[in-house]
Formats: C-alpha cells, sequence, structure tokens
C-alpha cells in the first residue's frame, strides 16, 4: 500500500495538478477516488479528516493530512527534492522568481482560465447548462492581457522563472490542456513562444501520464 | 615637532571623535537602502510585505506609487512588475512581486532574523503552506471584495457600497470563519502554537474589515475573535498602522 494517497478525480485540474507532480518525481501513490456526485466532499468525513472546506483533492503522506494543490505540490516539490525531475531548486533568488510565477499563475492566470475552463469544458459535461457568452468574453480579454504578458516573458526564457521547468510552469498544465480542446486554443497559438511553451509543457511524459488517468477513468 | 599642551589635545581628540561620528550617522541615515518596496500605505498588498520587514527588524524604504497619475501603468513601473500592480520589490538587483511570494524570499533568506515566520521542519512548513493558500484562495477573495465595497471604494470616491455584493461575501467569509473557529479552537495559530505568514497575510483585509460592519462576523466566534485581538496587537503591525498616521 502506497504511503502517498490522494483524494480526488483523474478529471479535476486542481486533482491533476497533483498527480503531474507526483509523476514528475516518480513517486509511488494511490489516487482514492472522491464520490463527487454524491456529495462525498461535503460529507463529515471528508471535512473533519481530510479538508474543512470540502474541496478536491487532498494529500495523504504518512501520518501527514494536507489540502490545496499548489500547497501539497510545494512540499512534494521540497520533501522529495532529491527525486525525479526538480521542481523548487536553487538559491534564495532562484526559489524566490519561481515563487513570484506561481503566484502570478495562482493570481493571474487561473483566475480567468479557470473560469473559461468550466464555462466552455466542465459545465456541458456536468450538464449545468450551455456557456454563459458574456462571461467567457470578458475572461477572454483578461487572459489574452495575461498571455500578452506571457509572450514577453517567454521571449526571455524557455519557462516562465527560467531555463529550467519548475512548479510555476506545471501549475498551468490542467487549465491549459482544457482550454486546448476549446475556442481559447487561438490565444495560445497566436502568441509565438506562448504557442512553443505550450507545446512543450503539454508534451511532457509525466503530463501524458495524467491525461491517461484521466482517460482510463471514463470507461 | 611641537606638541599640544594636554587640554588642546584633548579638545582636538574630542572634536575629531564628533566629526566622525557626525560623518558615519549622516552616512548610514542617507545610505540608500538595499530592499526597497514600491507601493502605497493604503494597499494590503503592500501593508502585508511591510508588516513582514518589520516583523523581520530589516531597514527598508518605501517608495511611493502615485496610482493618480498611474505610474503603475506605465514604465520604468512595468519593468518591476508587468502586471502593473503594487506592490514591487527590489533588494539590490533582485526585483520581484506578488506580495506573497516577496513575503516567503523574505521570510527564507532572513530565516534567523526578527520573528520566525516559517519552519524549518518540512511538515510543519507543509501545514503552513496550506493556511497560506487557504488564506489566498478562501478568506481573501470575498474579504478583499468586502474591504473594496465598504472601506476603499468610499475612500477613493467611487461610490456607494454595493448591497448585493455585501450580502453575497459576507455570507461566503462567514462559512470560511466557521472553519476558522472550529480550527483555532485547537491551536493558538492557523498553522499550530506558533505565528506565521499564514497569520500574517490576514492583518492587511482583516483591520480594514474591524473598521465595518463586518467586525461582527470575526466578534461573533471566540477564537478567531482572541486570534484577530492576537494578531492585530504585534508591534510590528502596530508600526505599519503608525506609518499611516504620518
Amino acid at each position: 500500500m502506497a504511503a502517498i494517497k490522494v483524494h480526488g478525480n483523474p478529471r479535476s485540474p486542481a486533482t491533476q495538478r497533483v498527480l503531474a507532480t507526483l509523476y514528475e518525481k516518480e513517486l509511488e501513490f494511490e489516487l482514492v477516488p472522491v464520490d463527487m456526485k454524491t456529495g462525498e466532499h461535503k460529507k463529515p468525513h471528508f471535512l473533519n479528516c481530510l479538508n474543512p472546506f470540502g474541496e478536491i483533492p487532498t494529500l495523504e503522506d504518512g501520518d501527514l493530512k494536507l489540502f490545496e494543490s499548489r500547497a501539497i505540490n510545494k512540499y512534494i516539490a521540497d520533501e522529495y527534492a532529491g527525486k525525479g525531475t526538480r521542481l523548487a531548486f536553487g538559491d534564495n533568488k532562484k526559489k524566490a522568481i519561481i515563487g513570484v510565477w506561481m503566484e502570478v499563475e495562482a493570481h493571474q492566470f487561473e483566475s480567468a482560465a479557470s473560469k473559461l475552463t468550466w464555462e466552455l469544458s466542465l459545465k456541458p459535461v456536468f450538464g449545468k447548462g450551455t456557456p454563459d457568452k458574456a462571461v467567457v468574453e470578458k475572461n477572454e480579454a483578461k487572459l489574452a492581457k495575461v498571455l500578452d504578458i506571457y509572450e514577453s516573458r517567454l521571449a526571455q526564457s524557455k519557462y516562465l522563472a527560467g531555463e529550467s521547468f519548475s512548479l510555476a510552469d506545471l501549475h498551468h498544465l490542467p487549465s491549459i490542456q482544457y482550454l486546448l480542446a476549446t475556442e481559447v486554443k487561438k490565444l495560445f497559438d497566436s502568441r509565438l513562444h506562448v504557442k512553443a511553451w505550450v507545446a512543450d509543457i503539454t508534451a511532457r511524459p509525466a503530463w501524458c501520464k495524467v491525461l491517461c488517468h484521466a482517460c482510463r477513468s471514463k470507461h
């Protein structure tokens, strides 16, 4: 039985964020499915033992219990620094720059990207109606401005925080993957350096394993 | 060589010493600070960084940004933060933005100075990390909307509070604070028995909300109330508030 357990859903973007990190670090883990349809994540056992905010994913590593995908990933990257891909590395300055771009993903990119992912990818799947055109238009405009800044940044370095892949890039993967299958793809394709970066990070073997996991869960 | 009489020699020595001390004082107080924060005192994100610098007992210079003239949306500010937001931070040749990233850098680089704001133990560090994310993704979205509607909008002459937004976000914040109440019944601070960045990051928004109708949400929860009283009374935080008074 693996020491590391992830409670979540292989098609949830936040769960995928953690799975990507575990695969990059070549760590054994067990994915414990959470039945969102029956509201398992809002019931006492989940709330009291795993995440009081009733959200997936949560992680158990031995007796340590964590939630919030980005905090989980930082823990994995630090605790298992010597294994697999280096994801949070360098001296104080280097780590600080990775930290900045992790915050950028969380506060600048994700707020628009996750709304678009919901409207265009997940809402239809969950039978929650058709995309809200006003929300889509507003958030496409926001995302376009963010990607303009990414375009300038990625003209200077191969990845967001420098010449090596880091958690700052990884955290984008789930939302980007969903958006590539929607009309939003054009926003990535029309920016040369962003397009190259997207092609690079979505082709990583660890990310491909996450996608396989998601595919298997449909059947 | 003529030798000065004793009292003249003494006088000359004292005079030289005074000149040396004055020169040293002028050098130290006028020497450019290694750490610069570009921001404004009213901004919660700027305050978040100042609180950390005071906790760490670090010297810094606050470089005001003229928001009215939209200085933050123009060059050269955009070379500090391409997203055109305050604060921006310099530590010699290192330039950073995003207040939470800045704070993590400060607390890590100066781990041994002032208040310990993170932990050397991997597990405890992870738990602090969880509650930092909680502040950023669960607490702040509702709290910052309420801060804007009830505290800042009037100050900037941007109209009266939007009642629907206030009601919606008070309800959201109340649910978050219910969870905080359970958490703080188990430990003095969010991540354990010691104050950390996870608590500090709440300070600017909490301080604003204490001066509004939202205060009741904190007061009505005993453990949250005690935690708020504790963290807002910290000397470093009082220094941030004192800056605003001047």
